[in-house]
């Protein structure tokens, strides 16, 4: 029991600090310069009507190379630390109940529209709140839901690996190219920026970003389906 | 409205390292590293609101002249999102090494792993 009582004392003194925080947080009532800066250039400079996109793809995008990339080391790590020893997939099987009419019937209907929307979201994400996490993570349910109805499929570790390493390149090679033809690294006035708010606007971020979705929805199906491979063994 | 989140946000973090902190089961203490995670999300997420403002999404209900007046600080979201992505692969990463565990071990009881205690 004196553990659970350091661990409320810890618990108390953190709250504690909580606390004084919250009573000593005042609101802003106007944007700071940096978000004011966000938010009167972005539109002009880059195009993009959503501005937490311009600041994810463009002015901060060397943050979202690195967060990929730590995404792609956990994909990594988690393939390697799960495949430790499993044994060959021929060997005997759990016996699962079949799956019922409803659920079948639900996957067929549901998959399609889910990896549309997926789509929708991530080339929109210069448009629409989402972007290619968001769209990435709808891709990955779609796979799971497939996961959910069929345990035992089975899917393509070397497909999964070839769409997560090419949307890498493309983002990176994307990036080097503002190097050479543009601003600088990861800039999006490769192309032209057109008219804020339409499809076909903000250089090249709907390019990159729907590529980060193609790779976020590659590392997050590459885990569930790591995970779920787990059952058999 | 800020505070109310802000708060709510503090508690989710107290209410999940209390979780992590007391269960020894590895499974139970993940699930209060994702609640301490969520509420870490809620406090970032708090700090950028703005009373009356609006998602810093510029359309014909925001126009780019008055898009400094009218928007929610855009970083701590840009913030949250790259958090919110980075607290999935932790917790897939937490997982399969209870996975492991459990397979060389075959249990889940952190008491019983006791390699690295002194």
């Amino acid at each position: 029991m004196i553990r659970r009582a350091f661990v409320l004392l810890l618990l108390l003194a953190l709250g504690a600090i909580f606390l004084d925080l919250l009573l000593g947080f005042v609101p802003a009532t106007e944007l700071n310069e940096t978000a004011r800066y966000y938010a009167e250039r972005s539109a002009a400079d880059l195009g993009t009507a959503n501005i937490t996109t311009a600041i994810i793809v463009t002015y901060r995008g060397l943050d979202t190379l690195g967060e990929v990339t730590v995404l792609f080391l956990t994909a990594a790590i988690v393939g390697l630390v799960l495949s430790w020893g499993r044994r060959s997939a021929e060997g005997p099987q759990r016996q699962l109940l079949p799956t019922g009419e409803l659920l079948t019937t639900g996957k067929n209907l549901l998959v399609p529209l889910i990896l549309l929307l997926g789509v929708y979201v991530f080339v929109n994400g210069h448009l629409t709140p989402g972007g290619g996490f968001q769209g990435g993570a709808i891709l990955a349910s779609g796979i799971l839901l497939m996961l959910l109805t069929d345990p035992m499929k089975r899917f393509s570790h070397g497909m999964i690996s070839a769409v997560e390493s090419f949307s890498g390149l493309v983002f990176v090679g994307l990036g080097l190219l503002g190097v050479a033809l543009a601003g600088g690294f990861l800039d999006n006035r490769l192309l032209p920026i057109g008219t804020v708010g339409e499809l076909f606007s903000a250089g090249v971020i709907p390019i990159i970003y729907s590529f980060i979705g193609l790779k976020v929805g590659a590392e997050f199906s590459s885990m569930l389906v790591n995970l779920s491979e787990t059952e058999d063994s | 409205m800020a505070q109310i989140a802000m708060a709510t946000g503090f508690i989710l973090i107290l209410i999940g390292l209390y979780g992590a902190l007391t269960n020894r089961n590895l499974l139970r203490m993940i699930i209060g590293f994702t609640i301490a995670h969520s509420g870490v999300n809620l406090v970032l997420v708090a700090v950028g609101y703005l009373s009356g403002r609006t998602a810093p999404i510029l359309d014909s209900a925001v126009p780019m002249a008055e898009a400094a007046e009218r928007i929610i600080d855009p970083l701590p979201q840009a913030l949250v999102l790259t958090a919110i992505v980075i607290g999935v692969g932790v917790t897939a990463l937490m997982l399969a090494y209870a996975y492991r565990i459990y397979v060389t071990k075959g249990t889940l009881d952190i008491g019983k792993c006791r390699e690295l205690k002194w």
